[in-house]
């Protein structure tokens, strides 16, 4: 477990932190810019001090105001990957990636042949950091922290200042890197797409002040977070199962939570874990399902919530089962649908979705 | 150069050379020690350490040069510790003159060294230390690599300046041939005598002939250590 409990005045603004961190996966901080996450995360590495709190890591306690402990940056044995990645220009890529390697922890993967291997970077080597693009030197700084075999690992906006297709070729990597070694890994960003596609756990930060913490799925499914969640962008994140394959028609069946629902073929074993993200625009809702439509998918399910409207639309949360956990899926409609179906709380429905968004990289989850 | 050049300013050259290389070496560590401080320390009274720093860079170099015979004279303060401990006496010597020299170049090198480090992304320490590094493997890793082009800098302004160091020198150790008569110190001394016009304007060739060479020599140099700390170099020049 990482304890994260922090005060610390920085000007006008002031960040007051109280969390408990799971010692495995991806626990991702969200929130706007400013809204304190990056101080957060500098706190954690030794790079920012609090005025008062503790922060600690499994036993070894980093920072504790009261028993006057402050650990040295240096001491710490965290990697940080900086939003702007900070190679080291005097050096090449491989001096670089070995500059915080630790000796004495030689039984301890990764060994450099793994990280230049999981991050394509054998061509690079003997570079310089001048000569790479964006994309390459955010990898060899994400290779460089690996390398010095942290107890964790802290990454700031590690995507932020790159552009989409760099992005595309680093995110991957990103999902990759626990297979490598089992740390906890700290990531802060303020792209929900990101924190979908990578994190287990969601921490959500507004004004330097926790919001919520909770898993993805459950976070971005609740209804009062969506300020800080994001509008537009808004859905369902759902966790199901490959059940079986439909050759004839190139599909796949998922399971979610005993629903099924069938994506085009995505060639994985029956049983494996996937994400899925489904936005709250590409659901409809009908009383009874529609013989003439061309949904592949309608799942009957259940009003739960109804959402306040915001102009002419409003969002409605729909129980995919009557269990209390069960999964939930979002659905944004007009006010008037709404109001010329009589949608009201617990109403029995059918989910019509457009669109499934499967992200294959999160197949190698703690939950698998 | 023996049949262009007397002997006596053959002696003078290489006299000059000896004693601009060592007011480098000895002021070079101390230059790079102030430069951190001031460019990164944060104490009370930095400001006064800056101005001592930048004084001989103000003052007229005589009244340097009469500090320094003050102090490190026969019967001055520094003189006799120096004397009653080591048995040395510099003053009237090119060790001297090399002093002189190391003062008057000093807030020179200093003010490169320190603009190159203040040009450091302090970021780029935070992540070595983030890796593992203490302040030393910083400092020898991290600061000084970067810094380099600012050491350099900082050596040639220094070396240049004490090939032409005149008034500091000549009130603190005078004008002896051989022994502390440096390139300007002899080319004085020939323009104050009838005839000396020939000699003179040797003198002044030989000075512009070293200057060009330090020029490029450090133009060479700065170059190759861009080239090592992966800068690149911008436009056709």
């Amino acid at each position: 477990m990482i304890e994260i409990r922090i005060r610390k005045a920085l000007g006008a603004f002031s960040l007051d932190v109280d969390l408990a961190l799971p010692s495995d996966g991806i626990t991702a901080l969200f929130g706007a810019s400013g809204a304190g996450k990056s101080s957060i995360l500098n706190a954690v590495a030794g790079l920012l001090r609090p005025d008062a709190g503790r922060i600690a890591l499994g036993e070894g306690v980093l920072f504790d105001s009261d028993a006057r402990i402050n650990m040295p940056v240096q001491k710490r044995h965290l990697g940080v990957v900086f939003q702007d990645g900070r190679l080291f220009p005097h050096m090449t890529v491989r001096q670089n990636l070995l500059y915080g390697a630790r000796s004495t922890r030689t039984g301890v993967p990764p060994t450099l042949a793994d990280v230049v291997d999981l991050l394509g970077l054998s061509k690079l080597l003997d570079r310089r950091p001048c000569d790479l693009s964006g994309g390459e030197r955010q990898r060899v700084a994400i290779g460089r922290a690996l390398l010095m075999k942290p107890d964790a690992l802290l990454m700031d906006e590690p995507l932020a200042a790159l552009d989409g297709a760099r992005k595309a070729e680093v995110l991957p990597m990103l999902s990759e890197l626990r297979a490598l070694r089992r740390i906890p890994i700290l990531y802060v960003s303020h792209q929900m797409d990101e924190v979908v596609r990578l994190a287990d756990t969601l921490v959500l930060i507004d004004g330097g002040r926790i919001a919520a913490m909770d898993s993805v799925e459950a976070l971005t499914s609740r209804l009062d977070l969506r300020h800080l969640t994001g509008r537009h962008e808004a859905g369902s994140v759902l966790r199901a199962t490959v059940t079986g394959s439909d050759t004839e028609w190139g599909l796949t069946e998922l399971s979610v939570g005993g629903a099924k629902l069938f994506v085009s073929t995505l060639g994985l074993e029956r049983g494996t874990p996937v994400r899925l993200r489904i936005r709250a625009r590409d659901v409809a809702i009908a009383l009874t399902p529609p013989e003439d439509a061309s949904f592949l998918n309608m799942l009957p399910a259940t009003v739960a919530e109804i959402a306040e409207a915001d102009g002419a639309s409003l969002d409605v949360s729909l129980a995919l089962s009557d269990a209390p956990n069960a999964p939930r899926l979002w659905a944004r409609i007009t006010r008037r649908s709404a109001d010329r179906l009589g949608l009201h709380l617990g109403l029995p429905v059918h989910a019509l979705i457009k669109t499934v968004g499967i992200d294959r990289h999160t197949l190698a989850g703690p939950h698998k | 150069m023996d049949t262009f050049l007397s002997e006596t300013e053959t002696t003078a050259l290489w006299l000059t050379l000896k004693v601009a290389i060592w007011s480098v070496i000895v002021s070079i560590l101390p230059a790079i020690a102030v430069a951190l401080v001031l460019a990164r320390g944060r104490f009370p009274g930095k400001s006064v350490l800056d101005g001592i720093v930048h004084l001989p860079l103000v003052l007229p170099p005589v009244v340097v040069g009469y500090l320094l015979l003050v102090l490190f004279s026969r019967n001055g303060p520094l003189g006799l510790w120096l004397k009653s401990h080591f048995d040395i006496s510099i003053a009237f010597s090119w060790q001297g003159a090399a002093l002189a020299s190391a003062v008057m170049a000093f807030p020179l090198m200093v003010r490169a060294i320190r603009l190159s480090l203040e040009a450091i992304d302090p970021g780029l320490e935070a992540a070595a230390k983030t890796l593992g590094a203490g302040r030393l493997r910083v400092l020898m890793t991290i600061t000084l690599p970067l810094a380099l082009p600012g050491l350099l800098a900082g050596t040639i302004l220094g070396f240049a300046r004490s090939l032409g160091e005149f008034g500091a020198t000549i009130t603190f150790v005078s004008n002896i041939p051989g022994e502390t008569q440096t390139l300007p110190l002899a080319l004085f001394s020939e323009a104050q005598i009838p005839g000396g016009e020939a000699a003179a304007l040797r003198l002044t060739l030989i000075s512009v002939v070293i200057a060009f060479v330090a020029l490029g020599a450090s133009e060479f140099l700065a170059r190759r250590m861009r080239a090592r700390i992966g800068l690149k170099e911008r436009g056709a020049s």
